[in-house]
């Protein structure tokens, strides 16, 4: 083997195709596994397994044709901005607590804290704009919903 | 009810005060949403189902088509003056309504724009008035091996148009199958895929896939991309934006190819506006006596896609509401929409909802002409929107994510999903895998596996029961093609070359 051969192979295996592929082809033997439990066919005509076992093969088949066109071409990892990816990431981390916070503190207040934290760490901005903008926008949406538009938001145990 | 008739009785329906009022809503969103970029129609109209819950079927759907229609208006404001093109269908007019904009004629091509919606879109609701009622009928001879294969064929459609690896088109497919999968089996209740959690029996809520996939993954798209570009200034007055007579002679042949193109295109499940407003700009070029002036702020090279993908929206509702099978990811929200309001689209649909059906209609004529009147002199004042901080949009975008998706059963459950599909999009969007796909995969994946098992019945399991009949023999068929074409070389050229072109 080439020494640069080796590297390429490498670099393959941390190709998005790839991972993601890999990780589609699981989901399809877990479909198709899965399948196997329910009843395929019967006299009443295809049961609940009929659909899932199908579509879950489909899926092993063409994931594995991923790869191997993946692999084939050679397609190493492209270049990424993780900087870029970061930013994106650290929203959706903050949308993800806020949503785990919901239940405890309610919509207002996680809502007002997701928005503070995006304005000053991702957008960069001044921590008083960020804190005006939170509370304004947690207030409007106060107003809008469950105020003018009768819809339930979830309540904290500050009781809003 | 003919078709005269059932125009009168849609424009009976359509001109109450109430649907008037839905109808400006729906229009006046849309052309917001176009405005914005990076906040899609998918995204709003999924955004807003929630809150049309409670409303009368025939003002719900002609506000969500107002949004749909609108945002096309609205895309090309923001392709003009800011080189940005507010939604994917306006891509194209970025290249010669921007060069008009920097040689000092935004105003000019802001106008064009409009007239050019105006007139191909009216000429795509006249086309969908004339020609869903025959498609309806012949659609009457459907059984389920036919239903089958028509969704077959869709999908098959928006598999090879949605991006260049059918691959990964299919994939995303799949993947919606499963997803729809999950819940209780309607013909023999059985739990599938649940995991072991009761909140799953009764499957997944289409609207919080639907704004996870879309509405998060645009807002974290857009967060990474965090670009910004200087808006050109907006001329004021409507004689500012009305173009010349020399302007308009010379559009008067792209009026006619954006109204043709852009309908027959938007028929085509998977093509979409995108593909359609690249095709007549082609086409336009091609048969251009000045190919050359294209690039540089030719006012046909506006008109064009700016016609096609306002024609589109026409097309794209035959199938949707003749046939149930929607082309798109916001025709497949309204869909949705309607089943949720207890309306079955299809070819009875005219019979069983004719206010539904004759309303809509109805609304997009008067919605194209409210679209004309909101788009030339208040172009200025919309377009101060551009002037709205990301950093204040974008938290907003996520509050109405949050509430729209525990809106939809009032369980913080679907928020946890909604969390989980936002990550879900932003992935597919990272590593190129179409969302479409995946959408009618899990839109019309119930009702497919539906088909396929009454048809297996009917026929004791003998699966030729599917090409018995021509219509669904034909249909397979062509499905079949339509997958096995990209293995001829020569084909496949020109289809990644029309995906490229798409954006």
């Amino acid at each position: 083997m080439a020494f640069g051969e080796g590297r390429v192979r490498k670099d393959i295996l941390r190709n998005g195709d790839v991972i993601s592929a890999a990780v589609l082809c699981a989901l399809g033997v877990y479909v198709f596994m899965e399948a196997r439990e329910w009843s395929y066919y019967s006299e009443e005509g295809p049961g609940p397994a009929f659909f899932p076992a199908w579509y879950g093969a489909a899926m092993v088949v063409l994931s594995l044709a991923l790869i191997a066109t993946t692999v084939a071409g050679r397609r190493s990892a492209q270049e990424v901005d993780w900087y870029a990816v970061g930013r994106a990431l650290a929203t959706w981390l903050a949308f993800a607590l806020c949503a785990a916070l919901m239940g405890w503190l309610g919509f207002l207040l996680s809502f007002a804290l997701l928005t503070f934290f995006m304005i000053t760490l991702v957008f960069r901005e001044t921590v008083v704009r960020a804190a005006v903008v939170a509370v304004g926008a947690a207030a409007g949406f106060y107003l809008v919903f469950p105020l003018a538009l009768g819809v339930s938001l979830p309540v904290g145990v500050f009781g809003f | 009810m003919d078709v005269l008739n059932g125009l009168l009785h849609g424009f009976a329906v359509a001109l109450q005060p109430a649907n008037l009022f839905w109808c400006f809503v729906g229009c006046f969103l849309g052309t917001v949403v176009g405005i914005l970029p990076g906040l899609g129609p998918a995204a709003t109209i999924a955004l807003l189902l929630p809150l049309t819950f409670k409303m009368d079927p025939a003002g719900g759907i002609i506000m969500l088509a107002g949004i749909y229609y609108g945002a096309k208006y609205g895309g090309s404001t923001t392709s003009i003056l800011l080189n940005i093109p507010g939604e994917s269908s306006s891509v194209v007019t970025c290249i010669d309504g921007h060069a008009m904009a920097r040689n000092g004629r935004a105003g000019p091509a802001l106008g064009i724009a409009a007239i050019a919606s105006f007139v191909a879109g009216s000429f795509g609701i006249l086309a969908l008035t004339l020609v869903a009622p025959p498609v309806a009928n012949f659609a009457l001879q459907f059984s389920s091996p036919e239903y089958f294969a028509l969704m077959c064929l869709g999908l098959a459609l928006v598999v090879l148009l949605s991006g260049p690896s059918l691959i990964k088109g299919l994939l995303s497919l799949l993947v919606g199958l499963w997803l729809t999968s999950i819940g209780t089996d309607l013909f023999t209740a059985q739990a599938r895929f649940v995991f072991g959690q009761s909140e799953l029996l009764g499957g997944i809520d289409f609207i919080v896939l639907a704004i996870g996939v879309f509405a998060i993954a645009e807002v974290l798209a857009s967060v990474e991309a965090g670009d910004k570009a200087q808006m050109l200034p907006v001329p004021r007055g409507i004689r500012n934006l009305m173009p010349s007579w020399e302007e308009l002679k010379a559009c008067r042949f792209a009026f006619l190819n954006g109204s043709i193109t852009g309908f027959i295109i938007g028929v085509l499940p998977g093509a979409g506006a995108t593909i359609s407003s690249f095709i007549a700009y082609g086409i336009e070029k091609a048969f251009s006596r000045h190919p050359e002036r294209f690039g540089q702020g030719a006012p046909e090279g506006v008109a064009a896609p700016e016609g096609a993908n306002n024609a589109d929206s026409g097309g794209a509702l035959v199938p949707l509401l003749t046939l149930g099978i929607p082309g798109g990811a916001s025709t497949a929200i309204m869909l949705s929409a309607l089943v949720l309001w207890g309306v079955r689209p299809g070819p009875l649909l005219m019979q069983e909802s004719p206010d539904v059906f004759w309303g809509l209609v109805a609304s997009m004529y008067i919605g194209n002409v409210v679209l004309l009147v909101m788009n030339l002199p208040m172009v200025p004042v919309f377009a101060q929107l551009l002037r709205l901080p990301v950093y204040i949009l974008f938290p907003i975008i996520l509050g109405i994510s949050l509430v729209g998706a525990y809106g939809v059963s009032g369980r913080t459950f679907d928020i946890a999903l909604l969390v989980g599909f936002g990550l879900l999009g932003y992935v597919m969007v990272k590593l190129k895998y179409p969302t479409p796909p995946l959408i009618l995969g899990f839109v019309l994946g119930d009702a497919m596996e539906r088909a396929l098992r009454q048809s297996l019945m009917m026929s004791q399991g003998d699966l030729t029961i599917l090409v018995h009949g021509w219509i669904s023999a034909t249909m397979l068929v062509a499905a079949l093609l339509i997958l096995l074409l990209p293995l001829l070389a020569r084909f496949n050229k020109a289809r990644m070359q029309a995906i490229a072109e798409g954006g």
